[in-house]
């Protein structure tokens, strides 16, 4: 095999010294060949990422430290180049793409600025080239008008606009090695897609090598030659990725691939998988929602509204059963979480009805809402956020219990004992506080606290979009075993289909405020009517590399149907 | 229940816990020479009439305006009072001032920002216009006319002060608890079915506090400083008070023939808003949410 482009040989790096030394990576090699894409995948905590900044001389000085290796990049060593001698490489020869579009480009400057500063800067080129050679990228990137767009500020452009513009940065230098840092894990899915058949495209034509570091083994799967699989700081496996796929050596790495949901796993079935031998059925409407509509307001100056800015929820209406899970699936801005924060009154709508075991919840005082809160609970997306942290776990968990005068004394401590034994933390974890648990346990103390005031229904916001694959399963797991035990409905918010279709009994699919579609599970997922479903089913990758996905369907914005919702089967409604 | 498979060591590296507070305020220099200077402060305060070798207010101590010496190691004024023991008395003068003045601003301003931050809407944008309106004036300004209102005196002018930066408090506190209140643990305690004074008191406050304490330390110079502005203005300290302030100004027309009744006050008043600020970052450093774990 021809020499590799980088070789990355024994790689050992520290935070820390003495007795807070903490080794993140350990004992790292691999090579990397001329035209191909490397993906490294992990957990949070891999040091997959950690890995790729030490070869740009990136990591944080003085915390970090190399402590053996090398990188042989063009008969050079990476690690033992000189301050000066990396930034000539950098955003030159290797370039690198972020996973936050928005904080890697620098606010105040214009596009255009950002794009023709490094030409000028690495490869010698006079302005007036430079600026060419920007609009070119632009172009080739597939921005609209270049010539608008090298005027703008980051803040106009969109999410994926801007990662698009990043690519440009990071390929006019023609460069040979590419890493992206999970570069479409904060984009939409149908934007990742396009994310990703364009730096496919643009490695080919550019004959470039790509290091792709990531969690997501949807993407590995659509994108890798081969992977590398780290854990704990060191390199599991390491093969092509059809081979990984098929015939992981590794338990860990076996784990990892069971672990991820696939979407279309569970299609010739109507519910999600039975968890518990007698599951609770699907009883009676819990929740009934009505002709919900919400405008967001700038903030008034002082005296009367502030400007419209935004149709957060434009005649939103479902409902929702005991025993029972609707998801609501949607890209950023779709109102899925508006609906749900709605749903608890936890923002008020403008118009419309709710209704929550009968009760008229917008008619309510604000004293009789508060006792209502007992029966409608909600658990977050991030959950370290969710938990304050000056608080231990033990009084995060009893504070409901507390508020609804549930138990006091040694009854509220036996009963946060058993909460906490029921999400399956210990006991001896009560005394701890937030920042000492790890993703997953924090997850389970947020629905340990939801639990406490035995709620019929939960809301939960993305819950599991924080956390790893593996912890996500548990999670998972955890919150059906709870809905089969207890019936419990749950209001699932979330963007991934494939987590949607293993929970859910009937999902409604939520577009610019208004729901496209809804419908039992099987058959949205299964036989999606609305165009916008389609085009969000068709840009999951699939954990499969045997398998690839079709060509994206070009979704005409102006003529997707956004009327009102008609039935086209029992219970499967479509906007016409 | 299987266990959790992924470990996140990350959050290991800063177990910064409540206990670890004063270890990792040592561990930053400008939080050390803070504390050293602060700590010496409150000493001769706490011990002032044994410190002070000569009463500060008897005058003929020594012969008049003598340059500093080992009888007077930092001379004697034009009463013949010795320098050093009013300097020193007036510790317990100026961490008063701080301690006074910064406690009125700080519980005035936690309370205003609290409610304004807390309230929304209506409450919120009379309560803050208001405090913007104040804003405008600066705060000597203010404190001018409380002065004026109260009449002079070392006890209204930090009275004064105290009052004069409410506004800044206030603002701050607003700023904290619009930040806490959209943080999804906030929404949570809401979503459990917290009432007002819970929300306030149990999630709000203890969140709210520790940007105050910093702000606090740093506004104690402030407030010292403002003093002594004061008192050289004639507003604060009387004769024959040991306050700093007030022994600058006294010392003005004496400057070219006895220079070191004005530098030794002057240096313990800059001296000591070092060490305030100092101590002020050193907090700021150990209670910043970005050096905690995550």
């Amino acid at each position: 095999m021809a020499e590799p482009v980088l070789a990355v040989e024994n790689l050992t790096i520290a935070f820390g010294k003495g007795s807070a030394r903490h080794v993140a990576v350990r004992d790292l090699s691999y090579r990397l060949h001329r035209g191909e894409t490397l993906a490294i995948v992990g957990e949070s905590g891999s040091g997959k990422s950690v890995s790729s900044l030490a070869l740009l001389g990136l990591l944080p000085p003085r915390a970090a430290t190399i402590e053996s290796g090398r990188a042989m990049f063009e008969c050079r060593d990476l690690l033992a180049m000189s301050e000066a001698e990396q930034r000539g490489l950098r955003g030159d020869r290797i370039t690198m793409i972020f996973q936050e579009p928005m904080t890697s480009l620098t606010p105040v400057l214009r596009v255009g600025l950002q794009l023709i500063e490094p030409l000028v800067e690495h490869k010698g080129m006079s302005r007036r080239v430079a600026e060419a050679r920007a609009m070119e990228m632009l172009d080739l990137v597939g921005l609209d008008r270049p010539e608008r767009r090298m005027r703008q500020f980051p803040h106009e452009l969109s999410g994926g606009m801007r990662q698009r513009v990043m690519i440009a940065m990071a390929m006019a230098a023609d460069p040979a090695i590419l890493i992206a840092d999970e570069p479409t894990t904060a984009l939409d899915v149908t934007v990742q897609a396009q994310i990703l058949d364009l730096m496919r495209a643009l490695k080919t034509d550019f004959d470039t090598s790509l290091i792709l570091i990531t969690h997501d083994m949807g993407v590995v799967a659509e994108m890798a030659d081969r992977v590398v699989v780290m854990r704990a700081g060191e390199k599991l496996e390491e093969g092509p990725v059809e081979d990984l796929f098929a015939r992981p050596t590794t338990p860990y790495t076996r784990r990892l691939l069971d672990a991820v949901p696939r979407l279309g796993a569970l299609a010739g079935t109507s519910g999600p998988r039975s968890v518990v031998a007698e599951p609770a059925p699907v009883g009676e409407v819990l929740v009934r929602a009505e002709g919900l509509s919400k405008v967001f307001r700038d903030r008034a100056w002082f005296f009367g509204k502030g400007r419209a800015s935004a149709h957060a929820m434009d005649d939103v209406g479902f409902h929702l059963a005991a025993g029972e899970t609707l998801a609501l699936v949607g890209e950023s801005g779709s109102g899925k979480s508006t609906t749900g924060r709605a749903i608890l009154r936890l923002i008020e709508v403008d118009s419309g009805r709710i209704e929550v075991a009968g009760d008229d919840i917008r008619g309510l005082s604000s004293r009789a809402l508060r006792r209502e809160r007992r029966k409608m609970q909600m658990i977050f997306q991030d959950p370290f956020a969710a938990l304050n942290p000056r608080m231990s776990a033990g009084r995060l968990v009893a504070e409901p219990m507390v508020i609804h005068d549930i138990a006091a004394g040694s009854e509220l401590d036996d009963r946060v004992e058993a909460l906490f034994r029921r999400v399956g933390l210990e006991s001896d974890h009560i005394r701890r506080y937030p920042h000492e648990f790890s993703g997953g346990q924090r997850q389970r103390l947020c629905i340990a606290r939801a639990l406490g005031v035995g709620p019929r229904l939960m809301v939960a916001d993305e819950p599991t979009s924080a956390l790893d694959v593996s912890v996500q399963a548990q999670v998972l797991e955890l919150m059906l075993e709870l809905q089969q035990t207890l019936g419990l409905a749950y209001l699932f918010i979330s963007h991934d289909m494939a987590v949607v279709e293993e929970v859910a009994h009937r999902v409604a699919v939520m577009r610019k405020g208004r729901i496209v579609e809804i419908g039992p599970r099987a058959d949205v997922l299964g036989d999606p009517r609305h165009p916008y479903t389609r085009t969000l089913l068709a840009a999951v990758p699939m954990p499969d590399p045997t398998r690839k996905r079709g060509a994206l369907p070009t979704l005409d914005l102006e003529t997707v149907p956004m009327g009102p919702l008609a039935d086209v089967a029992p219970g499967h409604a479509v906007a016409q | 229940m299987t266990a959790e498979t992924t470990d996140i060591p990350v959050e290991d590296l800063e177990p910064k816990s409540r206990r670890g507070f004063l270890r990792a305020l040592l561990a930053s220099p400008s939080g050390v020479i803070g504390l050293v200077i602060v700590g010496v402060l409150v000493f001769c305060a706490a011990f002032a009439p044994w410190i002070a070798p000569h009463d500060p207010l008897r005058m003929a101590a020594g012969p008049r305006l003598q340059p500093p010496s080992l009888a007077h190691i930092m001379g004697t004024d034009d009463f013949g009072r010795d320098v050093f023991s009013r300097i020193v008395h007036g510790a317990r003068l100026t961490l008063q001032i701080g301690v006074i003045a910064v406690g009125i601003s700080l519980t005035a301003g936690l309370t205003l920002g609290l409610l304004a931050g807390y309230a929304a809407g209506w409450t919120e944008r009379v309560l803050m216009r208001l405090v913007d309106v104040l804003f405008s004036f600066t705060e000597i300004v203010i404190a001018l006319a409380c002065l004026a209102i109260f009449g002079v005196g070392l006890t209204n002018a930090m009275i004064a002060i105290g009052i004069a930066s409410i506004p800044f408090y206030a603002r701050v506190t607003h700023s904290v608890v619009l930040v806490e209140r959209n943080k999804p643990y906030f929404e949570a305690a809401v979503s459990a079915g917290a009432g007002h004074a819970r929300l306030i008191v149990l999630h709000l406050l203890p969140n709210v506090v520790p940007t105050l304490i910093v702000v606090g330390t740093l506004g104690v110079s402030t407030a010292v400083l403002a003093a002594a502005g004061l008192s050289f203005l004639g507003l604060g300290a009387q004769p024959p008070q040991p306050e700093w302030g007030f022994m600058l100004s006294a010392s003005r027309d004496l400057i070219s023939r006895a220079p070191w009744m004005m530098i030794f006050p002057g240096l313990a008043i800059a001296v000591t808003v070092l060490g305030f600020n100092l101590l002020g970052d050193g907090i700021r450093e150990v209670l910043d949410p970005r050096q905690r774990s995550r």
